[in-house]
C-alpha cells in the first residue's frame, strides 16, 4: 500500500470513530487543513520532478477527493445520529388523553326534532312557530272544538289564573291556525314546540313536545298524507321496510281522520314486550283538515284539500334510541343526557 | 265499552274469528283496545251437589264430602273451604281435570281419600276471590260442564271509541257497525208492545224542550223489586263491566247496553203529581244517588214532580225517588236529552256517569218508545207486576234535524286521491243504512237518527274511505311545485347557537316551563308570577320568567349526584306580564338562550391545572355566540347575581341579557358550594348576524407600539378601550388590551391597563413621524378622559 493509500484509510477511520461534529471538524483540519497531511502533500509536488508532478498530484487530488467525501459523509452521519437522539428525547406518549375542554351535546329531544325538521325541510316544508300561551280561540274554537265539545275532555288543559280564556296550548296546532292566518296557500309547514296537559305519571308528563305538519294545496289527498308520512318513517329510522297502517280515527280538526301505527322498530312487526305482541305502535294521529278549519282562517274549502298530522318527538326518541321513560328527559341528569352527544 | 263476543254474536255472527273480527273493527275506526278470554282454559270440571258434610277425622279444618258430580257415583271429596255446606251447589273438578296450574289426581288428604276438587272462583281463574267455594245458583243442572253451564267460551271485547261514535255505544250499534261492514245481516231482539193492563199513569210535561224535546214514560205497578236478576242478564252485565244491583236497575243498565238508550227508573210511590223536565229554581239543590249533594247550574235540566227536583236529566238520579227493596209500582223513564244540554255537566262536578257519557255524544232520538218497551218488557218477565200506558211527551221542534247532505263523488275521489265510482259509493251507503236520492254521481243523503257525526261532505267522505277501506287506499308521494325555501342570511339558525354552545362543553337541558314560585322571586325578584289555576303540583305553579332558576335546579340535582363540573344550557319560552303584550296581549312570550357553568374549567385531566370557571370564563363564551356581533358590558344590579360580578349585555344599545355569577345568598341557600356563572339572553338578539363586508387587506408593513396607562382601580377597561379607539387616526387597526397590572411599581389605588396599537396604511409605509403622532394623539385623550398617565 502506498502512503497515500496510508492516508486515506487512516483518516476515514478516524473519521468514522468520531461521533461528535467539533472533534470532525478537527479532526478535519489534521488531514485538510491548512497545514493538514493531504495539504502538506500538496505542498510537496514542487519538489518533484516535472514528470513526476502530474500522476503524483492526481493521486493525491483523488486521495483528497476520498477523504472530503468520508468527511461529507461523517457528517451527515453524526446530524442524523444526532436528530435521531433529539426525536427519540422528544417522543411524547402518545396515548395521553388530550388536553383542554371536552364538549357535550344536544338535549335528546331536540336532536331528534332537528332531524325530524331536516328531512321535512328536504321536501319544502318550512318551519313555523307560535306562543305557548294560547287562547282558547286559537287552541280550540278555531279547530272546529267549541266549548263542551266532547273532545275538549280529551286534553286536559291547563289554565291561567285571573286570565278567561287563556291557556297553555295542549297541542302545536295553533300554530298551524295563526301561519294560515298569515300565509295563503300553498302552504307547506311543520310546527314544533313544547305542550302541556294536566297529566303526570310513568308515561304522561305535562309538558312535552309535538310536531304537527300541514299542507294545504289545490290537490293533496289522502293518498299524499299516506305517501308522505310513511316516507317520512322509513327514513326517520332509516328502515326502508318499515310498514304503516293507517285507521280511522277521530279528531275535531280533520275529516276524515286517521290515526297512524307503524310497524314495531323493535321487532320489525313480529311482535315483541314494547309492542305489546301486536307488531304494531301508535305513532302518529292525521287527517284531511277540516273544512271548517279552513272556513275559520278564510280559506276556500272547496279549492284548496290539505292534510295534517300530529306526532310525539318525545315518544320518537325514545323509540329510536330505546330510551324507556320518558321522565329522563326533563330531569336534567348529566349521566343520561351526556349520552346523546 | 266492553261487551261479550257472544252477546253481539247473537245479533250479528260474520264468518270470521275472534280476532278477524277484532282486526275488522280496529280497522274501520271502532279500534279494539283488548280481547281478552273470560276465562282461562281448563277442563274436566261440572257443576256438583254437596250431598253430605262431615269433619274430617284427622284435621279440624278440613272436611269430608260427599259429592254428586251427576258421574253415576257419589264421589268422596276432601274440601277444606269455610262456606261448604251440604245441599249447595259448586263447580267441581273431577279426576284427570286440567285447572290452571294443577292437575287433579286422586290422592290422599291427610289420611283420607280424595277424587276430585270443589273450586273457588280464584281457582278457576275467574276472579281473585279465594273466600269460599263459588256457590252456583240452586237450579245449576249437575253433572253438566261448567264452562257451557256459565258461558265460559267467551271473550271480552274492549273497545276504544272515538267521540264521534255513540251510535256504538251499544251492542246494536256495534253489530250494525259489524253488518255494514260484513254484509252479514242484523237480527235484533223482537220488541213486542207490553200489554197495559189498568190506567195507571203519569203527566209529563216539557218545561224545557230544548234540552228535552222527547220523553216517554210509563207506570209499572206490582212489582216484586227482590226477584233476582237472571243469571244470564247478570252474567253479561258483568261481562260489560257493570255491577249486578237489583232486577230493575240490572234490567235499565242491560237496556241501555244492548240498545244505547240510557233508562231511570224512579220509585212512583215518592212521586207526586205530574212529571216536569225544567230548570232549577235559584239555590236549588238536589241529593244524587252517588250521594252527593249537589247545587245544578241554571242551565241544567232537571226531572222534577210537582213538589221538588227528582234527578238530573240524563246525567245521574236523585236519591230520595230512588227504587229500593220496598219498591212496589215503578214510573219507568225513558227519554231523549239534547247533547248540548247534557255536556260538560257532569264534569263540572266531578263525575261521569253511564248516561250522561251517552246523552252528551248523541243518542237515537227515534227509539226512545222502544226502548220503553224493551225494559217494560223485561221487568214484567222478571219482577212481574202490570204495565200503565205510555205517556209520551215530545216537541218535534227541537228533536235533531238530519239535513240532507250532498255526496259528490268526484270530490270524495280527489280528497281520498283514488277512484271509487258512483256504483261502489251507492253500495257502501247502502250497507250504512243512509237513505239517499242519487243523480249521476252526485248522492243527497239523509243520515239516520243515530248518526250524529254526519253534517257535511266531508263525514260521508270519511264514511266512505272506512269502509271501503283505509287500507285500500295507496301510499303516493306527492308532486309539488319546487320552489326554494328563502334562506335569510342575516338571521342565522337557533341549531347553529346549539351546537356551538355544545361544542364549547355545554350540554342542552329540557327543563319545565312552570316553576316554583320562590324561583321567581330569588332568580327575578317576579312578585306578579304568571300563574296557573290548576297546577299539576304546588312546585310547579307558575310560569318562569327566566331560564335561570331551572338551570340552578339542574346544578343542584348534579351535584346531589356526585356531580361536580356542570355546564348547561337551555332555550325556551319564558312569560312575563306586560301591559301591551305581543301575539297574546297582557303577555310577552320571548324565547331565550341560557346557561350555567359551575365547577373546573375543564374535566379533571393530568395536563391543567384545576381552575374554577369564573365571570371571564363564562363571557368569552358570551362573546363567541354574539361573534361577529360586539357586545357592551355594563354593570348590573340584578336579584339573582352578584352585584359586583355582574353586567348586562348591550347589543346596539339595547339590553339584550345578563351574565354573572350567582348571587352569593343563593349560592348559601341551594348549598351550591360555589358561585356558579349564568347568562341568559334574548333568543332574537342573538339570531342576528350581519353579512361579512370586505375591506382592503393592506400590502405595507404594520407598525406595533404598546402603551401602559395607569388609572384609577374602579376605571372600566371596555370604556379605555373604546375612547383609545375612539381617539386614534384611522390607520390604527386594532387596539388590543394585553395585560392589567396592579401591585409593585403602581400605586396601590390605581391599575395599568397595557395597550398593544397595531397601525398599518392600505396606502403607503406609516412614518415614524405619523405613529408617534398618533400614539401622543390617543395618550392624551386617555389624559383627558379617564385621567391615565404613561406609565413610566
Amino acid at each position: 500500500m502506498s502512503d497515500i493509500e496510508q492516508l486515506v484509510l487512516q483518516a476515514t477511520t478516524e473519521f468514522a470513530g468520531i461521533g461528535d461534529a467539533a472533534a470532525l471538524e478537527q479532526a478535519k483540519a489534521r488531514y485538510l487543513g491548512k497545514s493538514g497531511s493531504v495539504t502538506e502533500l500538496l505542498k510537496s509536488l514542487g519538489k518533484l520532478a516535472p514528470e513526476e508532478r502530474k500522476s503524483a498530484g492526481a493521486a493525491i487530488n483523488s486521495a483528497k477527493e476520498q477523504i472530503e467525501a468520508a468527511l461529507i459523509a461523517r457528517r451527515e452521519g453524526i446530524r442524523y445520529a444526532a436528530l435521531e437522539a433529539q426525536l427519540k428525547a422528544e417522543a411524547l406518549d402518545i396515548t395521553l388523553p388530550g388536553r383542554g375542554l371536552s364538549t357535550s351535546g344536544l338535549h335528546p329531544v331536540t336532536r331528534t326534532l332537528e332531524r325530524i325538521e331536516a328531512l321535512f325541510r328536504s321536501i319544502g316544508f318550512d318551519v313555523a312557530d307560535g306562543p305557548e300561551i294560547e287562547d282558547d280561540f286559537h287552541n280550540f274554537t278555531a279547530l272546529n272544538t267549541p266549548e263542551n265539545h266532547p273532545a275538549r275532555s280529551m286534553h286536559d288543559t291547563f289554565y291561567l289564573e285571573n286570565a278567561p280564556g287563556l291557556l297553555l296550548r295542549t297541542h302545536t296546532s295553533p300554530i298551524q291556525v295563526r301561519y294560515m292566518e298569515t300565509h295563503k296557500p300553498p302552504i307547506r309547514i311543520i310546527a314544533p314546540g313544547r305542550v302541556y296537559r294536566v297529566d303526570s305519571d310513568a308515561t304522561h308528563s305535562p309538558m312535552f313536545h309535538q310536531v304537527e305538519g300541514l299542507w294545504i294545496d289545490e290537490d293533496v289527498s289522502f293518498a299524499d298524507l299516506k305517501g308522505v308520512f310513511t316516507d317520512f318513517l322509513r327514513n326517520f329510522f332509516e328502515k326502508p321496510d318499515l310498514r304503516t297502517r293507517f285507521r280511522p280515527s277521530f279528531f275535531p280538526f280533520t275529516e276524515p281522520s286517521a290515526e297512524i301505527d307503524m310497524s314495531c322498530v323493535f321487532c320489525d312487526g313480529n311482535g315483541c314486550r314494547v309492542c305489546s305482541h301486536t307488531g304494531w305502535l301508535e305513532i302518529a294521529g292525521s287527517g284531511m283538515v277540516h273544512p271548517n278549519v279552513l272556513k275559520h282562517v278564510g280559506i276556500d274549502s272547496e279549492k284548496y284539500i290539505g292534510f295534517a298530522f300530529g306526532m310525539g318527538p318525545d315518544r320518537l326518541t325514545m323509540l329510536r334510541y330505546g330510551v324507556n321513560d320518558l321522565r329522563l328527559f326533563f330531569d336534567g341528569d348529566l349521566r343520561f343526557l351526556s349520552q346523546f352527544r | 265499552m266492553q261487551f261479550p263476543e257472544h252477546w253481539l254474536r247473537e245479533f250479528v255472527n260474520p264468518p270470521l274469528t275472534s280476532a278477524e273480527l277484532a282486526h275488522s273493527l280496529t280497522m274501520a275506526g271502532l279500534e279494539v283496545e283488548a280481547l281478552q278470554n273470560v276465562a282461562p282454559a281448563f277442563g274436566g270440571v261440572v257443576v256438583a251437589q254437596v250431598l253430605a258434610v262431615d269433619k274430617h277425622p284427622d284435621a279440624d279444618k278440613l272436611k269430608l264430602c260427599r259429592v254428586d258430580g251427576g258421574q253415576g257415583e257419589t264421589l268422596q271429596i276432601v274440601c277444606g273451604a269455610p262456606n261448604v255446606s251440604a245441599g249447595m251447589k259448586v263447580p267441581c273438578a273431577l279426576v284427570g281435570a286440567e285447572l290452571p296450574g294443577i292437575k287433579i289426581k286422586a290422592a290422599k288428604v291427610r289420611g283420607v281419600e280424595s277424587f276430585g276438587m270443589l273450586c273457588s272462583a280464584r281457582e278457576l281463574g275467574l276472579s281473585e276471590d279465594h273466600s269460599g267455594l263459588l256457590a252456583l245458583p240452586d237450579d245449576a243442572p249437575v253433572g253438566v260442564d261448567i264452562r257451557s253451564y256459565l258461558a265460559l267460551d267467551d271473550k271480552l271485547f274492549t273497545l276504544k271509541l272515538t267521540p264521534n261514535r255513540a251510535d256504538c255505544l251499544s251492542l246494536k250499534g256495534v253489530a250494525r257497525e259489524v253488518g255494514a261492514l260484513t254484509g252479514v245481516p242484523v237480527v235484533l231482539p223482537e220488541i213486542r208492545e207490553a200489554a197495559v193492563a189498568g190506567d195507571r199513569r203519569r203527566e209529563v210535561v216539557l218545561d224545557a224542550p230544548a234540552a228535552c224535546p222527547r220523553y216517554c214514560g210509563r207506570v209499572v205497578t206490582g212489582i216484586d223489586a227482590k226477584a233476582p236478576t237472571p243469571g244470564w242478564m247478570r252474567r253479561r252485565l258483568e261481562r260489560s263491566g257493570i255491577r249486578s244491583i237489583s232486577a230493575v236497575v240490572d234490567v235499565t243498565n242491560y237496556v241501555m247496553l244492548e240498545l244505547g238508550q240510557p233508562l231511570h227508573a224512579f220509585d212512583n210511590a215518592r212521586l207526586h203529581g205530574a212529571v216536569h223536565v225544567r230548570f232549577p229554581a235559584p239555590g236549588e239543590q238536589l241529593l244524587l244517588l252517588n250521594g252527593q249533594t249537589v247545587e245544578p247550574s241554571a242551565d241544567t235540566a232537571l226531572i222534577a214532580d210537582e213538589k221538588r227536583a227528582l234527578a238530573m236529566a240524563g246525567i245521574m238520579g236523585g236519591e230520595e225517588s230512588g227504587i229500593g227493596d220496598a219498591t212496589a209500582e215503578l214510573f219507568l223513564e225513558s227519554a231523549f236529552f239534547a247533547p248540548g244540554a247534557v255536556a260538560g255537566k257532569a264534569r263540572a262536578l266531578g263525575f261521569s256517569s253511564d248516561a250522561s257519557y251517552r246523552f252528551e255524544r248523541g243518542v237515537d232520538f227515534a227509539t226512545t218508545r222502544e226502548a220503553l218497551e224493551r225494559a217494560t218488557q223485561l221487568i214484567l218477565d222478571i219482577c212481574g207486576g202490570h204495565a200503565g200506558p205510555v205517556t209520551e211527551a215530545i216537541d218535534c221542534s227541537h228533536l235533531p234535524k238530519r239535513e240532507a247532505v250532498r255526496l259528490r263523488v268526484a270530490r270524495a275521489e280527489k280528497i281520498l286521491g283514488i277512484r271509487l265510482g258512483g256504483e261502489v259509493a251507492a253500495r257502501l251507503l247502502k250497507g250504512l243504512d243512509f237513505s239517499f236520492t242519487r243523480e249521476g254521481d252526485t248522492f243527497i243523503v239523509t243520515p239516520p237518527s243515530h248518526r250524529f257525526d254526519i253534517a257535511i261532505e266531508e263525514d260521508l267522505v270519511e264514511e266512505l274511505a272506512r269502509l271501503h277501506g283505509y287500507d285500500n287506499i295507496p301510499a303516493r308521494l306527492p308532486q309539488g311545485l319546487l320552489a326554494i325555501l328563502p334562506q335569510n342570511e342575516q338571521s342565522r339558525s337557533i341549531w347553529r347557537l346549539r351546537r356551538l354552545l355544545a361544542a364549547r362543553d355545554y350540554q342542552e337541558v329540557v327543563n319545565y316551563s312552570f316553576v316554583e314560585v320562590a324561583w321567581e322571586q330569588d332568580f327575578s325578584a317576579n312578585r306578579e308570577p304568571v300563574v296557573l289555576a290548576n297546577p299539576i303540583a304546588s312546585q310547579m305553579g307558575v310560569m318562569r320568567s327566566s331560564l335561570i332558576g331551572g338551570l340552578v335546579a339542574n346544578l343542584v340535582n348534579n351535584l346531589n349526584r356526585r356531580t361536580e363540573r356542570v355546564r348547561v344550557f337551555e332555550t325556551g319560552r319564558c312569560f312575563l306580564r306586560d301591559s301591551q303584550g305581543d301575539q297574546i296581549a297582557g303577555f310577552l312570550q320571548p324565547k331565550r338562550i341560557a346557561a350555567l357553568a359551575a365547577g373546573p374549567t375543564a374535566p379533571e385531566q393530568w395536563g391543567l391545572a384545576m381552575r374554577h370557571t369564573d365571570f371571564f370564563d363564562v363571557k368569552a363564551d358570551v362573546e363567541a355566540l354574539l361573534a361577529p356581533l360586539l357586545a357592551r358590558f355594563e354593570r348590573l344590579d340584578h336579584p339573582a347575581l352578584h352585584p359586583g360580578r355582574s353586567a348586562s349585555v348591550v347589543l346596539h344599545g339595547r339590553v339584550v341579557g345578563l351574565i354573572g355569577e350567582l348571587h352569593p345568598q343563593w349560592v348559601q341557600k341551594y348549598e351550591l358550594g360555589a358561585a356558579p356563572v349564568v347568562f341568559e339572553l334574548d333568543l332574537d338578539a342573538v339570531l342576528q348576524q350581519p353579512l361579512p363586508k370586505y375591506r382592503e387587506v393592506s400590502r405595507f408593513p404594520a407598525v406595533v407600539r404598546d402603551l401602559a396607562l395607569v388609572v384609577d382601580q374602579e376605571q372600566p377597561a371596555q370604556d379605555m378601550l373604546e375612547g383609545l379607539i375612539a381617539a386614534a387616526p384611522v390607520f390604527v387597526r386594532e387596539v388590543v388590551l394585553f395585560d392589567v397590572y396592579h401591585g409593585k411599581g403602581v400605586e396601590p389605588n390605581k391599575k395599568s391597563l397595557a395597550f398593544r396599537v397595531v397601525m398599518q396604511d392600505t396606502e403607503k409605509t406609516l412614518s415614524d413621524g405619523e405613529v408617534d403622532a398618533a400614539l401622543v394623539v390617543m395618550i392624551e385623550a386617555a389624559a383627558q378622559k379617564f385621567a391615565a398617565k404613561l406609565r413610566s
